[in-house]
């Protein structure tokens, strides 16, 4: 199981994130899943809190956002929800697909507690 | 729960500290409170706004950095990485025992070998030609880029054209760390059954070439050859697949003459 290694990741980004933003507790984080990521969500609930503990993430509660994998056919040209776990044109049965989202693993968004005068700046990184 | 074993003891709880605190002195508590002081409250208190930010950033930010360094640095030298991963008992040390072998000579190789305990895999890889060290990672479950990369200038400089990687035996996480290797290689044993590419899609569909190994075995197991490229297939269109026996050497042939090519995929600028 490597949803620890996942979670305290997690954390790490998360903080980063705050401190940027002069944050001094992140009481949220929403986090996308994608099904294909190699992460399974209950398992990484089971451990947040534990990885959050000792961090502006302490107590924090977790969002997460499962994606289903899609995929859109060469031959078709149409989009499908493949059924896990073949990667396989719904429409027309062809193995001929690019992989469109499923392998998703980030930070959609956290809310962040930050005193009055701090600094707001914009962060994105994808 | 505890970090260290999981078990249901609160966190800086100790083990084994079956100690009694009796706690029954008496607190009598009879003073009493004036409280006839003022609350002026002229100093200033720090206002805290909660707001919402959006961030889109990955969770494995930190891996994929040391990932693309890892790759940036191979790239500079002129190194192709691939990355083994497979189930452990796939026979992955034995076939790069017989690859480092058969590319002596021809391909300057390096390995670097992920383990949770011992070196065995290292000394069983060492005096074949090529630079080999080990990585015990003793808790985790998979290698990272981090520490990969740490070992990157020992093991890969000098003239190096092929770097191995082998993961740790798993099929579930190793697959979900980059390594900053060029390609991901799966290996599958047809003692492990044919179905195992959908029992475990997640590396299948990210691996794009996957070797069968111990197919010498085939004659003594209901093992299914097409049912197997079947399933390979429609995890991961267009997957390339090797099938070999490094015991008895048959299928080396094409396996040793894709590495030869792979050798020269990256060229140092």
């Amino acid at each position: 199981m490597h949803e620890m290694a996942i979670a305290l990741a997690l954390i790490e980004q998360a903080e980063k994130a705050a401190k940027e933003q002069g944050a001094r507790a992140i009481p949220g984080i929403t986090v996308v899943v994608g099904r294909l990521s190699g992460v399974d969500p209950d398992a990484l609930r089971a451990v947040f809190e534990l990885a959050a503990e000792e961090s502006l993430a302490a107590g924090a509660t977790l969002e997460i956002e499962l994606v289903e994998a899609r995929v859109r056919c060469r031959k078709c040209g149409k989009m499908s929800r493949p059924e896990p776990p073949f990667m396989t044109c719904v429409e027309c049965g062809a193995l001929d697909v690019d992989l469109e989202c499923g392998r998703e693993l980030y930070i959609k968004s956290m809310d962040v507690d930050v005193e009055d005068g701090k600094s707001e700046g914009g962060v994105s990184n994808v | 729960m505890c970090k260290d074993c999981g078990c249901s003891k609160a966190l800086g709880q100790v083990h084994g500290h079956h100690h009694d605190h009796p706690h029954d002195h008496d607190h009598p508590h009879d003073h009493d409170h004036p409280h006839d002081h003022d609350h002026a409250h002229d100093h200033d208190h720090p206002h805290v706004e909660r707001r919402t930010i959006e961030l889109e950033r990955k969770v494995l930010a930190g891996n994929d950095a040391h990932a693309e360094a890892n790759r940036e640095w191979l790239s500079r030298h002129g190194v192709t990485a691939i990355n083994l991963i497979s189930s452990p008992g796939t026979g992955k040390t034995y076939l790069l025992e017989r690859t480092l072998e058969r590319l002596r000579g021809r391909v300057p190789c390096a390995v670097i070998t992920g383990d949770q305990c011992t070196d065995n895999d290292a000394k069983r890889l060492m005096g074949k030609g090529a630079m080999v060290k080990q990585i015990e990672t003793i808790n985790s479950c998979h290698l990272d880029a981090a520490r990969v990369g740490a070992l990157l200038p020992e093991v890969a400089g000098k003239g190096v054209k092929l770097l191995f990687i082998e993961n740790i035996g798993n099929l579930v996480c190793p697959a979900a760390f980059d390594l900053g290797e060029h390609f991901k290689v799966a290996l599958l044993s047809t003692t492990e059954g044919e179905d195992k590419p959908i029992k475990y899609p997640t590396l299948f569909s990210m691996a794009p070439v996957v070797v069968l190994t111990k197919m010498d075995l085939v004659p003594h197991l209901d093992w299914s050859l097409p049912k197997c490229r079947e399933y390979l297939h429609r995890i991961r269109p267009g997957v390339y697949v090797f099938e070999l026996s490094a015991k008895t050497g048959a299928g080396m042939d094409a396996w040793i003459d894709y590495l030869e090519k792979l050798a020269g995929y990256v060229q140092a600028p």
